[in-house]
């Protein structure tokens, strides 16, 4: 049997994360793992005492303060995150899973994932994480992070769950998208749904030929595919494509710039997820 | 992976970072001055060296969130180079530990830490706040009775404002009231200005005018190799003691190469050899750094303000100097070991002791810790060699006794191993049942060899059973009592 591996950290995000695994499930018929991580951000500091002194054994009593002081946070933060798998559970019984297990673990979601992504066919996680409310267009620190190290497809859940009836493929004729066209193919998931390939920026001969390759695959799949190949920025022609043809899915491959790239400027595929407002599949 | 942790270690704690290495810079330029004087040399290579040494190990260190910079653990070591030989010596042996640290990076030597036992460390600790301590006694020689008046009000400032507000650091009001006190009241004390010259531009890259050859090299090994135990050491204490406080790991490896990174660029751009520093990286860590960002913002804002206020620092008193001091000299000293004295077995102590005066007699904490290390080896042997227990029990018959050996045998136990068997009682056989014993070392091997030699000769018929698989190897390499002709091999033996 198949299962989906859902990450939630009860943002805003999480009954919409929900409601795609539900989705997720239903279509591939897996059962759900619910994973909610204590990350206790040891890189960030939470108090800070300018008073800049040393008295005797100041080392040990910041040690004793900083331990008292996680241990009611940590302590907090984990009855919280068992609430918060209760409802979870609740919420995917109610759209009518009925296999779901849960589980926390401390650490980073990114390290956790490595392992616990062996046993799962699909990784579902809500665009924006709890940390990042605050700044609208930020998006969650671990979305990027789990999506560059995830050997699965992963699947970003928007704020809102719509059902999904078209899904539009970025083609950019990477190793990544083919190994999109492959899971559409061979897995149940987006079967019956409407396809769209689009393909963006420079536009050759080459780039025709492939792109139509590719619907061929998928028209012999049974899927019934339009192409549209459009110069221009993709970030630009892509987000206007999803308006326009009123897309539900955006399916793409994922970074496939460089690492200095991506650092400096950010990525097409960060860009991606920001600007669309729909849920995207990703694939690495 | 580089790049992932790469955002997460600079830019997740980017404010607190920043604010913290304003903190440390401020407690970095009294400490960076103050060292140099103890080493001997102008306050410039002091402060040079904290700037490039920060700077360097928030690249290339293993532990984020750690202060490196001029120590004085460091400065103690360098004293007779510099008064022998001078500061371009220093410049060359500084380059060379550098090296050595790099060297010890890449064979992986961090892991050797764990040799150096827990009581070793707080002997450590304790020796360098004595002698940071005993380092600020000159400036009270000849020096009137303001002198002790004004490091008195220094130390209640210090200790003393943190309880009305925590929202400025005490050392640095320290500083300007008795900067202030001492410019306007006209006393008779000395300043930073009169200990040396001060930087007054950013450092520059020269290559240290020694002549090279192996006359050079005598003359810096002898120091580079005690700069790079010394240099490794505290910063990998610092590290584990960070691991602990932020409930995180660190690479130590890593730290040693950073470690020796920091050191050759110090020692091109003037600075001498330096280390993690166990009191500012508690500072830091206090005033909320935690990433590589906190310790490259303590260099780079130490330097500007060594380039902006350079004439004002000038004017410190030595006494705000000496005060500071102190108060790291109190930070450093683990005043919890005075009360585990109490508590810890015995040799625990003695160690941590031996430790303490060994340093303060040599100045030098290399040898305080290699003698540390020697007898916390010792007393483990001795202790581990207590765990052997041989008992035995006679047949109904009287002819057979078996004798059941337990524990760790080496050369240690040998002698306790070969004293428990009876020889004097007349048996026709003797089993030797060694199942739970393992034979570490040829000392035991050969201990066992005599007892059943020294049965074989007495007529008695000896079966050694159970020599578990690492024994046998051992056993079977070295031992003569199971070859043949093994009892004319005897007085050889």
């Amino acid at each position: 049997m198949k299962t989906i591996l859902t990450c939630t950290d009860g943002s805003s995000y999480a009954p919409s994360t929900y409601d795609h695994t539900a989705w997720a499930a239903k279509r591939l018929e897996a059962s759900v793992h619910l994973i909610h991580m204590l990350d206790p951000h040891r890189e960030r500091a939470d108090i800070a005492d300018f008073s800049g002194n040393l008295g005797p054994d100041t080392g040990e009593e910041l040690l004793a303060d900083l331990v008292n002081l996680e241990e009611t946070k940590n302590r907090l933060a984990r009855e919280k995150g068992k609430l918060l798998l209760t409802a979870a559970i609740r919420h995917l019984q109610e759209a009518g899973l009925s296999k779901v297990t849960s589980e926390q673990q401390h650490g980073e979601l990114v390290e956790a994932l490595t392992q616990l992504e062996e046993n799962s066919d699909l990784v579902v996680m809500g665009k924006r994480g709890e940390s990042a409310g605050f700044a609208k267009q930020h998006l969650g620190s671990n979305l990027e992070r789990v999506i560059r190290a995830s050997i699965r497809p992963v699947l970003v859940a928007s704020r809102k769950f719509e059902p999904i009836e078209r899904f539009l493929i970025a083609y950019d004729g990477g190793p990544s998208v083919e190994k999109a066209i492959r899971f559409a193919i061979e897995q149940p998931l987006l079967k019956g749904l409407e396809c769209h390939m689009l393909r963006a920026g420079r536009i050759d001969e080459k780039a025709e030929y492939f792109l139509q390759e590719a619907a061929g695959k998928l028209r012999q799949a049974g899927y019934t595919v339009t192409t549209q190949a459009a110069p221009g920025d993709p970030e630009h022609v892509i987000s206007e494509a999803v308006t326009q043809k009123r897309i539900n899915l955006l399916v793409m491959g994922a970074y496939g710039h460089s690492r200095i790239r991506q650092l400096v400027v950010g990525s097409t595929t960060t860009a991606m997820v920001r600007t669309c407002h729909i849920p995207v599949l990703m694939f690495r | 992976m580089i790049f992932k942790d790469f955002s997460k270690e600079w830019f997740s704690n980017v404010p607190r970072d920043l604010v913290a290495g304003i903190v440390v810079a401020l407690a970095l330029i009294p400490e960076a001055i103050a060292f140099s004087i103890i080493a001997g040399v102008d306050p410039q290579v002091g402060l040079y060296a904290s700037f490039c040494i920060a700077v360097v190990t928030a690249f290339m260190g293993g532990r984020p969130g750690m202060i490196s910079a001029a120590t004085g653990a460091m400065a103690l070591l360098m004293i007779t180079l510099v008064k022998e030989h001078g500061l371009q010596y220093l410049l060359a042996a500084t380059l060379l530990t550098g090296v050595l640290q790099i060297l010890a990076g890449w064979l992986r030597l961090g892991e050797a830490l764990k040799f150096v036992s827990r009581s070793v460390m707080t002997g450590f600790v304790n020796a360098l706040a004595i002698l940071i301590f005993m380092a600020q006694l000159p400036e009270f020689k000849g020096a009137g009775w303001q002198m002790y008046v004004m490091v008195a009000g220094g130390l209640v400032i210090i200790y003393g404002l943190p309880r009305l507000t925590k929202a400025i650091p005490s050392p640095l009001i320290c500083i300007v009231v008795l900067t202030v006190i001492s410019v306007f009241s006209g006393m008779d004390l000395r300043t930073v200005g009169d200990m040396g010259q001060l930087p007054s531009t950013l450092p520059m890259f020269l290559l240290p005018q020694v002549p090279l050859n192996f006359e050079t090299l005598a003359i810096i090994l002898p120091y580079a190799i005690p700069l790079t135990v010394v240099g490794l050491l505290e910063s990998l204490m610092t590290a584990s003691i960070v691991d602990d406080l932020t409930d995180s790991d660190s690479n130590k490896n890593r730290e040693c190469i950073g470690q020796g990174a920091a050191n050759i660029v110090s020692g091109f751009f003037g600075g001498m050899a330096g280390c993690a520093m166990i009191g500012q990286t508690v500072i830091n860590v206090k005033s909320g750094g935690r990433g590589r960002l906190s310790t490259a913002a303590s260099g780079v804002f130490l330097l500007i303000m060594i380039v902006v206020l350079g004439g004002w620092v000038k004017i410190i008193p030595m006494a705000a100097l000496v005060a500071v001091m102190i108060m790291v000299s109190i930070g450093t000293f683990s005043w919890a070991s005075l009360k585990d004295l109490r508590i810890h077995p015995k040799t625990s102590s003695l160690v941590m002791i031996t430790t303490v005066v060994v340093v303060v007699l040599t100045h030098n904490l290399a040898i305080g810790v290699a003698v540390g290390v020697l007898m916390s080896a010792v007393s483990f042997a001795h202790k581990a060699a207590l765990l052997m227990r041989i008992g035995s029990e006679l047949d109904a018959d009287g002819e057979h006794r078996t004798y059941h050996v337990i524990g760790n045998l080496f050369f240690v136990s040998s002698g306790a191993f070969a004293r428990a068997f009876n020889f004097r009682e007349v048996l026709s056989r003797v089993t030797i049942d060694v199942t739970r014993a393992h034979f570490w070392d040829i000392s035991s091997v050969a201990a066992l060899d005599k007892v059943v030699l020294k049965f074989r000769r007495d007529g008695t018929e000896v079966n050694v059973v159970g020599l578990n698989e690492a024994s046998a190897t051992l056993v079977g390499r070295v031992a003569l009592h199971d070859k043949p002709g093994a009892s004319d091999n005897m007085p050889l033996h």
